[in-house]
Order: C-alpha cells, then structure tokens, then sequence
C-alpha cells in the first residue's frame, strides 16, 4: 500500500465548514467527503491547518486550539503551536 | 531472550508457560477447582456439525452419574430443538474426550470413564451433518 | 493604534504550567514516591523528550470543555422537551442503546479510575498532566453517556439498572474482564492496553457504529453526545499514538515488551467489538456501514497505516490479525444468532432480521451470508411462526480469557469451532481461540482467578439454581420486559401506540402467545 492517509473529521456545523474551507485552501492534494453530519478531510502523508487562513476566512481571531470543539476524530502525528496544527505520517 | 523482573519462566507439558510481572507475589487459587462446585463438576459437550447451538454446552452434573444417564437425561433434552435430534443415536457415534478419540462405557460412571472436572466431549454423529450443508 | 498585549505562546505557556510545576525531590527517593515505574521492565531514560501534542493547559482546557458541555446539555433538554424518542426510526434501535449503558458506560467509568490511578504512577509531568486530563475526560463521558440515555429509561425497558447489571450479567463480563484486565496491570500496559490500542487503533470501531448509528436513525441525543466526547477522543488518540512512540524511543529493550502487549490487547480489543460488530449490522433499522466494511476501512487501512509508522522502531502489526480481518465476514452473524439463541437472559430484545435486511446483508457479505447464515434465519422464522421461537436452554463454555462463549470459527471454515484447550497446574481450561490461549499460556496467574459467570451461576453463587431465578434476582433484569423476543414485547407494544399503529392483526396476536418461556435450566 503506497498511499498513508492523513485525516481529520469534523462536526458538518457553521463553524467547521470555515475550518473545511482553510484546510482545502492550504492543502492541494486534500480530499473532502461529506457523511451524515460529518466533514471527513485526507490526504496522503500531511495535512496543516494554518491560523492566519483560518482567520481570513473567519473574519477574527482565532486560536488553534479552538478546533478542539468541533473535531471528531484525527489520524497521523499531531503536531500544533500558536500558528498550526499539522497532521503527517513519516 | 527478554529479561524480565519478577517470577521466572517455566515449562509445562511441553508448552511455554509465562508467568506474572508483578509488585509481589502473584498466586491464586483457580476460581473453578472442583471442590467449589458443591459436589458436582462441570462438563462441556459438543456435538460437531451442529452450530445451532452456537457454543459447547456447558453442564453440571454429579460425577458418579453414567454415561448413559448424561445422555438420555442431559444431552438429549438440551439439544432438543434441533430436528435432527429425534434420529440422533448418540451412544452409537463417534466420541472425542479432551481432544483425544474415545469410546465410552455407557453404563459406568463419568468419573470412571475418564470423564473429570471441565473435560471436553465431541460428538460427531455421521450422516446426521446438521442443516444447510453448513453444519448448522 | 491599538497596542497588542504580549502574551506567551502556546509551547511556552504549557511549559510553566505544566512541566516546570514539577520539581526534582530533595528528601525522598523518586523510586518511592513512584514505586510501580520499573516493575513491568519498561525503561524511560529521559522523561524531558514527553510531547504533548495538544499543549492544553487547565485555563484553556475548562474554556472549551465548558463551551462544549453548555451546548450539549441544552440539546439534551431540548430533546427530552419534545420527546424526541418519537423520532426514531424504530424502537428496535433502543436495543443498540441498551446494550452501550451496560457494556460501554461503565467502561468509561472504569477509564476515569484507571487514568486517576495511572496519573499518579509516572515520574514524567507530562504524563501525568494527560493522565489527570483523561481521567476528567473519562468521568465526563460516563456522566453524559447516563445523561444521554436517561429520557430513553422513561420510554423503553432494559436501561434501568445498568451499574448493576454490569458487575453480573454474563455477557457483561466481557467488558468488564477487559477493562479489570487492564486496571490490574502496570501503568505502562495500562496505557498500551487503553490509549494505544483501545483508544487509538480500535476506537473508531466502537464510536463510528454507535455514533453514526444513531445518527442515521435520528436519536439526536446520543449523536449529541457522541460529536461532544469524539473532541474529547482526538485528545486520547494522540495520547495514545504519544504513549507508544515515546516508550519505543526511550530504550530498545522496551521494544518486545510492548510488542507483547500489542499481541495481547489487539486481540482483547477486537473480541470486545465482537459485540459491536452485531449492533452495527442487526440492531440499527437504518444502517450505516457493514461491521466488514468498518473493520476494512478502520482496522486494515488505517491500522495498516499506523503499523507501517511504527515498522521503524521494530514494531510489526499484531499477531493473529490475519484472523480478525477473515473473520469480518462472520463475526456480526455469529454473535447475532447467539443472542438470538439467549436472549431470555439479557436486558435487550432480538429478533430475525426483515427480508430487506437480508438483502443488504447479502450485498456486504456476497461470501458468507448466503451460503451459512440466511438460511439459518429462515428456518428460525420459520420455527417461531409455528410456536418454536427457538431458546437455547442450557449455558454456553465460555472462553476463560475474553469470557465470550466459544462460538467462534477457524479461520477458512466457518463449521468448525476454533475451541482450544490446555492444562495447567492440574486444571482444565477452555479458550475461543488460539489468541486467548496464548493470552493465558503468557500470565496464566491473571487468568486462572477469572470470573466466569456461566461458573458462577453452577457454583450456586448468583441467587438461585434455575435461570429464571439467576435473571430477576441476581440480574435485575425484569422477565417479560426486558428480554426475549422483539416483537410482541412492552417496547413493540409501546413503538406501536406512539406511532398510531392500528391494534396487533391477527398473525400478531399469534406471535405474541407463541413467544414461550424457556423452561428451567
């Protein structure tokens, strides 16, 4: 199996659907599906979401750790800071 | 070879048997021994090809009963259900005791058929394959 | 202008409020203050390399928590308001919730004590701050899910006595011999066993069925509940992935002793999902996902994903999972018709699956279910028509490991039981499966001392000698309302007058008085 898939699954509310807008924005080869209620987005070996897309598109402030509300479930390495939250398999 | 703290390794029928890492001294009595059964013991019986019942049965039974009294009383009503029930001769098929072959003594008692505490009886009756063709 | 506070960021503000809380002690020993680190093996040579991935610190921790609670608990109410237990697609589906308060709730309970315990064992800060934060978690899922379930309690039977029911009930004691199993072991396997295994590599065959279940069949409570704790379980993946790269990294000896584990608690997981795998396919009217295809997508791809990370430190996928990848295509029909089979000794109904049902079932299982399983179901309806609702009368072996009955195949033939058996010290024991004898054969000590209900009853240690006895007194389960078959039952009846139904036809009436109890064992 050639491709590892990163994922991050999220609540289908108002506030996700930005967060599912700045994560494709940022990350070309991403792919999003959406199930009942939910918003499932992967991709091959990394995916990062970045504060600063996130508050253009939100138009505020906005902090990392605020997508802890409305995530479901994540699959990879989790690395975050003031600045990103980022998903990768090595 | 992994080095452990605590109790060492050892060897038991031939099979490698581990034992507990822990803070003190791991021993207990087995839940199930015998004695704790009020005088009865425990059996498990199978009859193969019949998956209508999902599991082994498991019975408890006095240990001086006979064979014979473990089937016509025990095993014969408990498998009941199944249609093929009516024809099975289950005297007449063939045995497994403890994964070994066995022919038993219908007229002696459990206990003298070799039959001890948690033992496991198979039965296969052939022609008698149960449902479907998928051992039901 | 507007002048931008300095404010720390967020590794250096996890920093001074977690790690440098802690101190090096000056009067006693650290092997006695943390006495169970180094009995299990494992070495850790610098405690300083623990990442915690979400740097969440106790102010930023009950900012969001909160916010999550006041949203969940106003969605509760609103439900309970406007009976939203009428909006489900059928009272069949209560049973999946039935089963989750008995067999799931009071294992996040069990989690709540299990990470205080731990929280308190690592000499790491960081380790013990995640700990604390889980063990909050843990209690708070236990808290929400009886929340959750509670409206149902007024509506439906089964969900009454659930604490009760889960120190005694025979089914019960697989989770509960799971989660005791764990509890009992050292700290660095309890997080093996829980984060690792349960919390990241199976979790999703637990959560996705029960929370995507019920969203698909419109119980907004629970689905509520579910979205609220998964934010909660991202939180204890990474924990979890965490746990077991920081152990394979610290020393190599620690490398087959977590292998071992791996072994040991793949298979305990996936036997405790063998309940899971029969909800998801036979309890929800409206379905989701076959328990095939959520084991394939789950466990083989992003399973396969994982163990291919950890290939780098030694690590190879678990033993024996060549056998639970067959048995995706058999396991939610066999534990279904083994519920079926002793259903007058649970607090949840069964019954046979409708022909559309078996229709999906023969589309996502196109090997299996054809050939071995519907015709099973029809000659069971067949049998209940003519006044035979089939009851198995007589206890099942369990295993004496994962403690389920010993209803499982070998892999390449679903005739034949995969039973295995051994002696030790001058005792029998009885196992499903080559996995849970080896489970035993590795600390036999653990083991020998299990409860097995199925025992317990014949040691006379249950209340009473006859089943029926064993079900009302020991159980609490309430003969004629919580078990046996589905149609005809209170819930059935009760499904029927909320949903306007005309009175019971004919052929109903018939199935009602046909519907016997079982004699006495």
């Amino acid at each position: 199996m050639s491709q590892q898939l990163v994922f991050i699954v999220f609540q289908d509310n108002d506030n996700a659907r930005y967060l599912a807008d700045a994560i494709m924005a940022d990350n070309p080869h991403a792919e999003m599906q959406h199930q009942p209620a939910m918003i499932r987005i992967q991709a091959d070996k990394r995916l990062v979401i970045n504060r600063e897309t996130m508050e253009e598109e939100l138009g505020r402030d906005w902090d990392v750790q605020e997508m802890l509300i409305d995530v479901i479930s994540i699959g990879g390495n989790v690395d975050e800071d003031d600045d990103h939250f980022i998903l990768e398999w090595n | 070879m992994l080095k452990r703290a605590g109790p060492v390794t050892h060897k038991n029928n031939k099979v490698m048997i581990m034992s507990v890492n822990a803070l003190y001294d791991y021993k207990f009595e087995p839940r199930d021994k015998v004695e704790n059964f009020n005088g009865m013991q425990l059996v498990y019986v199978q009859w193969a090809g019949h998956l209508m019942f999902c599991a082994p049965l498991a019975l408890l039974v006095k240990p001086d009963m006979s064979f014979r009294a473990l089937i016509d009383d025990v095993l014969k009503p408990a498998v009941a259900a199944h249609p093929q029930s009516v024809k099975a001769d289950f005297l007449e098929a063939q045995w497994e005791l403890n994964g070994e072959s066995f022919t038993p003594n219908a007229d002696a008692s459990l206990v003298d058929n070799g039959i001890d505490h948690k033992s496991m009886l198979v039965v296969t009756t052939p022609g008698l394959d149960g449902m479907f063709n998928t051992g039901y | 202008m507007a002048v931008k506070n300095k404010k720390l960021n967020l590794k250096d503000k996890y920093q001074y409020l977690t790690r440098d809380m802690a101190w090096e002690p000056t009067y006693q020993k650290k092997e006695d203050i943390y006495p169970d680190e180094s009995f299990e093996g494992i070495k850790i040579v610098d405690w300083s390399q623990w990442e915690d991935p979400f740097r969440l610190t106790m102010d930023a921790y009950w900012k969001y928590q909160a916010e999550k609670e006041k949203k969940l608990y106003a969605i509760f109410d609103a439900f309970a308001q406007n009976n939203g237990h009428q909006n489900i697609t059928d009272a069949r589906y209560v049973n999946a919730l039935k089963l989750f308060l008995t067999a799931v709730s009071p294992l996040e309970h069990a989690a709540f004590q299990g990470y205080s315990k731990v929280g308190r064992q690592f000499s790491g800060a960081g380790a013990r701050v995640a700990c604390q934060m889980q063990a909050i978690d843990e209690l708070r899922h236990s808290q929400t899910q009886q929340h959750a379930m509670s409206h149902y309690n007024k509506h439906f039977n089964g969900l009454h006595d659930a604490a009760h029911m889960y120190d005694r009930v025979w089914f019960l004691s697989v989770p509960k011999s799971f989660f005791d199993d764990a509890r009992t072991a050292g700290p660095f396997e309890f997080l093996t066993a829980i984060s690792f295994s349960f919390e990241y590599v199976l979790t999703n065959l637990l959560f996705v069925p029960f929370m995507s279940g019920a969203a698909y069949n419109n119980d907004m409570a629970t689905v509520t509940f579910g979205f609220s704790a998964q934010s909660d379980e991202a939180r204890h993946m990474t924990l979890g992935l965490e746990v077991i790269k920081f152990i394979l990294e610290q020393h190599e000896d620690n490398v087959p002793i977590v292998q071992r584990w791996i072994d040991k608690w793949f298979w305990r997981g996936f036997r405790l999902l063998s309940l899971v795998s029969m909800m998801m396919d036979y309890m929800l009217p409206k379905k989701v996902m076959s328990w095939a295809e959520a084991w394939e997508v789950y466990y083989e791809q992003n399973g396969g994903a994982l163990f291919k990370d950890l290939e780098r430190y030694g690590i190879r996928p678990p033993k024996y999972e060549d056998v639970a990848n067959e048995a995706k295509h058999h396991l939610s029909h066999q534990l279904w018709t083994t519920f079926y089979q002793y259903c007058q000794a649970t607090n949840f109904h069964t019954w046979i699956p409708t022909e559309e049902e078996m229709d999906w079932m023969s589309e996502k299982y196109p090997d299996t279910f054809d050939k071995y399983y519907r015709p099973r179901y029809e000659f069971l309806a067949k049998e209940h028509a003519e006044g035979r609702r089939y009851y198995n009368n007589t206890l099942p072996q369990l295993c004496q490991v994962c403690q389920v009955p010993t209803l499982f195949t070998e892999k390449g033939d679903a005739t034949k039981l995969s039973h295995r058996q051994i002696e030790h010290e001058g005792e029998r024991y009885h196992f499903c499966s080559e996995g849970c004898c080896d489970i035993f054969k590795d600390e036999p000590e653990k083991y020998v001392q299990a409860w097995l209900p199925v025992h317990q009853i014949y040691q006379g240690n249950c209340e009473g000698g006859d089943l029926e006895t064993v079900v009302q007194n020991y159980y609490h389960i309430n003969i004629g309302e919580d078990n046996f078959e589905y149609v005809g039952s209170p819930d059935h009846k009760r499904w029927q007058f909320i949903k306007g139904m005309a009175p019971q036809q004919k052929g109903d009436d018939q199935a009602e008085k046909t519907v016997q109890k079982p004699n006495a064992a």
